[in-house]
């Protein structure tokens, strides 16, 4: 560290700048970052938190070096924003599923929202919405994902590190079965027939349904090239009807692509 | 209070900070008179209620739980709730206590997030505990609150899985249940915690106040043996008595151009008060031991109509919540089975609970798949966005002697005392939508 420093010039030693911005969530995946209680204060030290508004009345104007991006575009608002944020973010992180995937709002994305505002809702209004929420990703270049819903706060943690002394981040890319061989769990759906999205899904949560005894419902989003057409199917086995399978498919990262055409195949079937 | 120059001030505040979500304020005041008053909440509308139709009844708990990351257990013990009664289902007395046990955790790191890190910094003049930790003096106060936060989070995780969305909570009660020697493991942690929490009341009992107060109707739950979580009856110091199933009767949600969220007002017109302080002021005899003597000692009175103070009745929950919190761990029998069994059947059934920052409403309409056929969640920050604005109505004229930067930070202040949660608040009825991009 003190060779890396001796090596840098003034100006790239001052402290990195970190940015924390907001679109349609819940709030709960940049609360991990003050949920990180023993750390916070360390993290404080090592970077200049420039912008986030959930914790601090001082807000900083751009650029910055690290832009942690939690929620998804759903309003013509945030299309507009998430451009100027990322003209300001030099590496650009997006946190959590509704920003990685759309989030639980994506499933207005099967609604025509007209019919749906028809059905639910008598009277016109003030608020201007979008027919879809999509991921970041859909409208600038993200240069890092942390996935889940919430993100697992030790790779916040890590990511932050990596980037501080230049490293790549940590994050793993096989399936969460993996972690519930490593946790010691007996499968849920070899051993009580439960679906379990387990199989299809990116590890990183620790595989914790299956430990509290039921089946994972997929917030890390699909692994690398998963089949999840054939877990449909065994569900099916198991006895879960379409609808069932659609629904699990069509949970907190249910249009991710894999996700998504899996519950489109299952519906189809429906028919 | 006329002035030759400087007729019109606005106090401007295009995001607030340190609540949970996206607001502004918006205040003009000419001639010395408000002309023009908005909280407007500019959080997305996210729609819950209308994705939840055709989703199964085991869904509700997790999927309204990401209406909020600060409070995902209030948004399952209601739903679990009211889908319990729409299901007729009765769970155990051991359940009740895990879910009383889990209720305590949450209103632990909610409350210890919002004293110490978003609301202490206005009292103190720091724009946040970050720069209030710099300060040497202050470091150890913010690592007290960090600490007490952790030990919730902890105790929440373990019962819940983690402590974001936690994943045990159940219709029927909890895929897994904790055995007695995991929570037994919290105990020193939570007798700490318990200590913390009454040097907590000291601390913000002496903070500065500002002389304020309004005729508030305080709204909350209340029960005859205990302090208010998951039962009761509605209950409000202007002498409301109603039971949960009554609620739609007599308060109603209404929506405002500004808004992204709507506002809750009672029946006949007024707004109201949900939260700590309405809690603390309605159900102070029912507080824990340690609560009530540090409530005494702390020297300010209850009930209370200063809405600052509300810092204070946070803390007092602090201190019942560990106390509450090392009880249930103490007496804890491991609930068996964890959950009882749910069949699917159509009925309809709602429910109040307490969350952190007040009562929240859950409804219900099922079909005989066990299916939801209908949704309506009111969260405690649409039943006090109303008297946010009637308190900032109030509020304002005595602070217009400051400058404007102090005015309005005093009054972002008055807005935290509610530690507002928008991004339950926008939940949303009506919409227009626009096509394409």
């Amino acid at each position: 560290m003190s060779e890396r420093r001796a090596n840098e010039n003034a100006e790239e030693r001052r402290k990195p700048r970190l940015a924390v911005f907001k679109f349609a969530s819940c709030d709960g995946c940049q609360l991990s970052l003050l949920d990180a209680e023993d750390e916070l204060l360390a993290v404080a030290g090592q970077v200049e938190i420039a912008y986030f508004v959930e914790a601090r009345r001082q807000m900083l104007e751009g650029p910055y070096d690290v832009t942690l991006v939690e929620g998804s575009i759903t309003t013509p608002e945030e299309a507009e924003r998430i451009q100027e944020v990322r003209r300001q973010s030099r590496f650009l992180v997006t946190i959590g599923a509704c920003a990685t995937a759309g989030g639980i709002q994506a499933l207005r994305n099967w609604r025509d929202v007209d019919e749906f505002v028809r059905l639910v809702y008598a009277t016109p209004a003030y608020i201007d919405t979008l027919e879809t929420s999509t991921p970041i990703s859909d409208h600038v270049t993200v240069d890092f994902e942390l996935r889940g819903c919430p993100i697992n706060k030790a790779q916040l943690l890590d990511l932050i590190t990596a980037l501080l002394i230049g490293r790549q981040p940590r994050v793993p890319t096989h399936s969460v079965c993996l972690e519930c061989k490593r946790r010691g769990t007996v499968c849920v759906m070899v051993a009580q027939g439960i679906p379990c999205l387990g199989p299809v899904t990116q590890a990183g949560c620790g595989a914790i349904c299956p430990a509290y005894n039921r089946g994972c419902y997929g917030c890390y989003g699909p692994m690398e090239a998963p089949n999840a057409e054939v877990l449909g199917r065994r569900f099916q086995d198991l006895g879960a009807s379409s609808g069932e399978i659609v629904r699990l498919f069509r949970g907190f990262t249910g249009y991710a692509e894999a996700f998504r055409v899996t519950s489109d195949q299952f519906e189809e079937v429906r028919r | 209070m006329t002035r030759a120059t400087e007729t019109v001030k606005q106090i401007k505040v295009d995001y607030l900070a340190r609540v949970e979500g996206e607001g502004a304020l918006d205040i003009v005041v000419e001639d010395g008179r408000i002309t023009h008053l908005e909280l407007r909440i500019f959080e997305p509308p996210r729609f819950f209620e209308a994705f939840l139709r055709g989703r199964g009844f085991q869904d509700a708990p997790d999927i309204t739980a990401r209406i909020c990351g600060i409070c995902p257990v209030a948004y399952q013990m209601s739903s679990a709730h009211a889908l319990e009664k729409a299901l007729g289902v009765t769970t155990t007395p051991a359940i009740r206590a895990l879910r009383r046990l889990l209720y305590c955790a949450e209103w632990i790191e909610s409350h210890a997030l919002h004293v110490y890190l978003l609301h202490a910094p206005d009292f103190l003049g720091y724009e946040s505990a970050i720069a209030m930790a710099a300060e040497p003096e202050l470091r150890p106060v913010v690592e007290r609150g960090l600490r007490m936060k952790k030990i919730g989070n902890e105790l929440l995780a373990l019962i819940g899985g983690r402590e974001i969305h936690p994943v045990s909570p159940c219709v029927g009660g909890f895929y897994r249940a904790p055995r007695r020697r995991e929570l037994l493991k919290l105990k020193e942690d939570l007798e700490w915690g318990l200590e913390a929490a009454l040097e907590t009341v000291a601390w913000t009992a002496s903070l500065p106040f500002p002389d304020f107060t309004a005729d508030y109707e305080f709204v909350a739950l209340s029960h005859p043996d205990e302090y208010p979580m998951n039962e009761g009856r509605v209950v409000s110091s202007r002498g409301l008595e109603i039971p949960m199933e009554a609620f739609e009767e007599h308060f109603v949600e209404e929506h405002v151009a500004h808004s992204n969220a709507l506002h809750a007002r009672r029946v006949d017109g007024g707004s109201y008060q949900v939260g700590p302080l309405a809690r603390v002021n309605l159900n102070r005899e029912k507080l824990s031991p340690k609560a009530q003597e540090a409530m005494e000692r702390s020297g300010i009175p209850f009930p209370n109509n200063n809405p600052f103070v509300s810092i204070v009745a946070r803390s007092l929950e602090l201190v019942h919540a560990f106390e509450e919190a090392l009880w249930l761990i103490e007496g804890y029998e491991e609930p068996v089975p964890s959950r009882v069994p749910v069949s699917p059947r159509a009925g309809e059934g709602c429910h109040i609970t307490e969350a952190p920052r007040g009562m929240l409403y859950h409804r219900y309409r099922l079909d005989d798949e066990g299916l939801i056929q209908e949704a309506r969640i009111i969260p405690p920050t649409s039943q006090n966005l109303k008297r946010m604005e009637d308190d900032l109505w109030a509020f304002v004229p005595t602070v217009l002697e400051l400058p404007l930067e102090d005015a309005t930070w005093r009054c972002e202040q008055l807005i935290r005392n509610y530690d507002p949660c928008i991004s339950c608040a926008t939940h949303f009825l009506k919409m227009r939508v626009r096509r394409g991009e």
